[in-house]
């Protein structure tokens, strides 16, 4: 894999200078390739990495799985386009396995949440059974460690 | 009591380590962000830890031969020979030993007599000196030089040698400079070596972090494998500095009388530690170039910060420091380092702490993830405006 998004999906803040220094190429070359990036979509954005557990009333997460009958054409690309066309739904997979699509889904309350998947998910034509987990806690979110970092416990040695 | 006129000469003699008394200021403040370690910061890789871990679980609690586990010695044996091209019998031209230093401790105390001198150069890890002076030996320092990209070259050594000159103890890939020394350096300087029949310890821990040409262990030239000891370990290597695993290669002469030595001061090496090597050795190769391509990066990110804030680095080549010179900024190594740690809480070490000559120059260990180098380097940024 191409350190560069590496480094970049690690902090996407680090400046040109710094990812030319780490990666021993020149700054003109770097801007060029994240560029290209970009424009093939394979960059699809910079954000930052936030414990919402930290921040108070940011809502509740659950993880949906959910049964779908595939249509004829399109497999299962159809009901995913309408899935993910719901603001709260903020990712959609396909997944291998004993489900189909898995969702992440937010709400204000678990009752925002609830009622999002009794009344407009699991009444979507083609969806045949759902089932809800709620996030209690994370501990580590897509690389990040969100409970309190280690220490370094390395000694001071000649 | 009155301990001086009770305890050995000797050792009272030494002096402790300059180093130790910046630790100690360190140690007492919070919020300090240092680069000053000199260990990995990536723990030793799992299959490694698990290999321990099963011969704890089925008992192997055992003492292990003297010299180690056959085993091992032939892992150890193979994999140098992969490595370095060294050619060693794992029966009777290896030992294996408490970390490095002690390999180090006992290779001085079988080469050197009381009265003999041991050429050292300097800047180098703190050991040499005090442990050639414990033997009754005298340790006869070599500066080397920035400009020469702290390697030693052949008429330093020549310009240090006299009749009582027996043991050179090199060290490279080098701790504090990160120097390393070319074939090229090493065959100039082997030359003087044999012409003046002396016996190497080559301290070769760093040997398996260079990042441009592959280490080259002076014992693979021409005429000099008789007369060197090789010393490594898993420390550097693979991570592994709390398994305390080092080993010993040279002439079976020379093995068999560390032996003896290390037979009756040590025993032998940590049994759990050597079963936790041997699958370093097997399977560890990608996580050897896992880390050093991290390191590589690092470097590159350290090195080049430095230069750009105008304090002059040369590339170090191998281990996992850089050497900046700070004489631009008309303070003393020990001032620097001071003045730094008290006003923005970032801890370095003072070049002289590796001998006289690194004055002007302080130690950065780039042994840290990205993130944590970037915070320390934006806060030396900032030190230096306000200098």
């Amino acid at each position: 894999m191409d350190k560069l998004l590496r480094l970049l999906s690690d902090n996407s803040t680090y400046s040109t200078s710094e990812l030319s220094m780490l990666l021993g190429e020149s700054e003109q070359a770097i801007k060029e390739r994240i560029d290209a990036y970009e424009k093939q979509g394979v960059i699809k954005g910079y954000r930052a990495v936030i414990n919402w557990e930290k921040v108070a009333d940011s809502g509740v997460t659950a993880y949906i799985e959910l049964k779908v009958t595939p249509t004829k054409d399109k497999g299962f690309d159809e009901i995913a386009e309408r899935v993910m066309a719901f603001e709260e739904v903020s990712s959609v997979s396909l997944m291998a396995g004993t489900y189909d699509l898995g969702l992440t889904v937010k709400g204000d309350t678990i009752q925002d949440v609830s009622s999002f998947v009794s009344r407009k998910l699991s009444t979507l034509e083609g969806v045949l059974s759902t089932a809800t987990h709620f996030f209690l806690k994370r501990y580590k979110y897509d690389g990040t460690v969100l409970t309190d970092t280690a220490v370094d416990e390395r000694c001071m040695q000649f | 009591m009155d301990y001086s006129k009770y305890l050995n000469k000797t050792i009272q003699s030494v002096k402790p380590s300059g180093i130790r008394r910046f630790f100690d200021i360190v140690n007492e403040m919070d919020d300090v962000i240092s680069l000053s370690i000199g260990e990995p910061d990536f723990r030793t890789p799992w299959h490694v830890r698990k290999a321990g871990i099963d011969s704890l679980e089925n008992g192997k609690t055992w003492y292990t031969p003297n010299r180690g586990f056959k085993k091992l010695c032939q892992e150890i044996s193979g994999f140098v020979n992969r490595k370095y091209n060294l050619d060693y019998n794992p029966d009777t031209e290896i030992l294996v030993t408490v970390g490095g230093s002690e390999a180090l401790d006992i290779a001085i105390r079988c080469m050197v007599n009381p009265g003999e001198e041991v050429l050292v150069h300097q800047p180098s890890f703190v050991c040499y000196e005090p442990l050639t002076k414990m033997c009754g030996a005298q340790a006869v320092v070599m500066n080397t030089k920035a400009e020469n990209d702290f390697r030693l070259k052949p008429e330093e050594l020549e310009a240090a040698i006299t009749e009582k000159s027996k043991l050179l103890i090199l060290s490279y890939p080098n701790n504090p400079t990160g120097a390393i020394m070319t074939k090229d350096d090493l065959q100039v300087l082997s030359e003087v070596i044999i012409k003046h029949d002396l016996l190497v310890i080559s301290d070769e821990i760093y040997s398996e972090l260079t990042y441009k040409d592959k280490h080259v262990s002076i014992a693979s030239l021409p005429g000099m494998r008789e007369r060197t000891v090789v010393i490594n370990g898993f420390s550097k290597a693979f991570a592994m500095t709390g398994w305390r695993l080092g080993y010993a290669m040279g002439p079976k002469e020379i093995i068999a009388m560390m032996t003896k030595l290390h037979q009756y001061c040590i025993m032998s090496a940590p049994t759990v530690a050597q079963y936790a090597a041997i699958e370093a050795l097997k399977n560890g190769d990608k996580d050897i170039e896992h880390m050093r391509s991290e390191y590589d990066m690092r470097r590159r990110l350290v090195v080049g910060t430095f230069n750009a804030m105008g304090l002059e680095t040369f590339e170090p080549l191998g281990a996992f420091y850089c050497f900046p010179c700070i004489k631009s900024t008309g303070l003393t190594s020990e001032e620097f380092c001071t003045k730094l740690l008290h006003s923005k809480h970032v801890a370095i070490v003072p070049g002289d702490a590796f001998g006289e000559c690194g004055e002007g120059f302080v130690r950065v260990s780039y042994s840290y993830s990205i993130n944590h180098l970037t915070e320390a380097l934006g806060r030396i940024k900032e030190f230096l405006e306000e200098l």
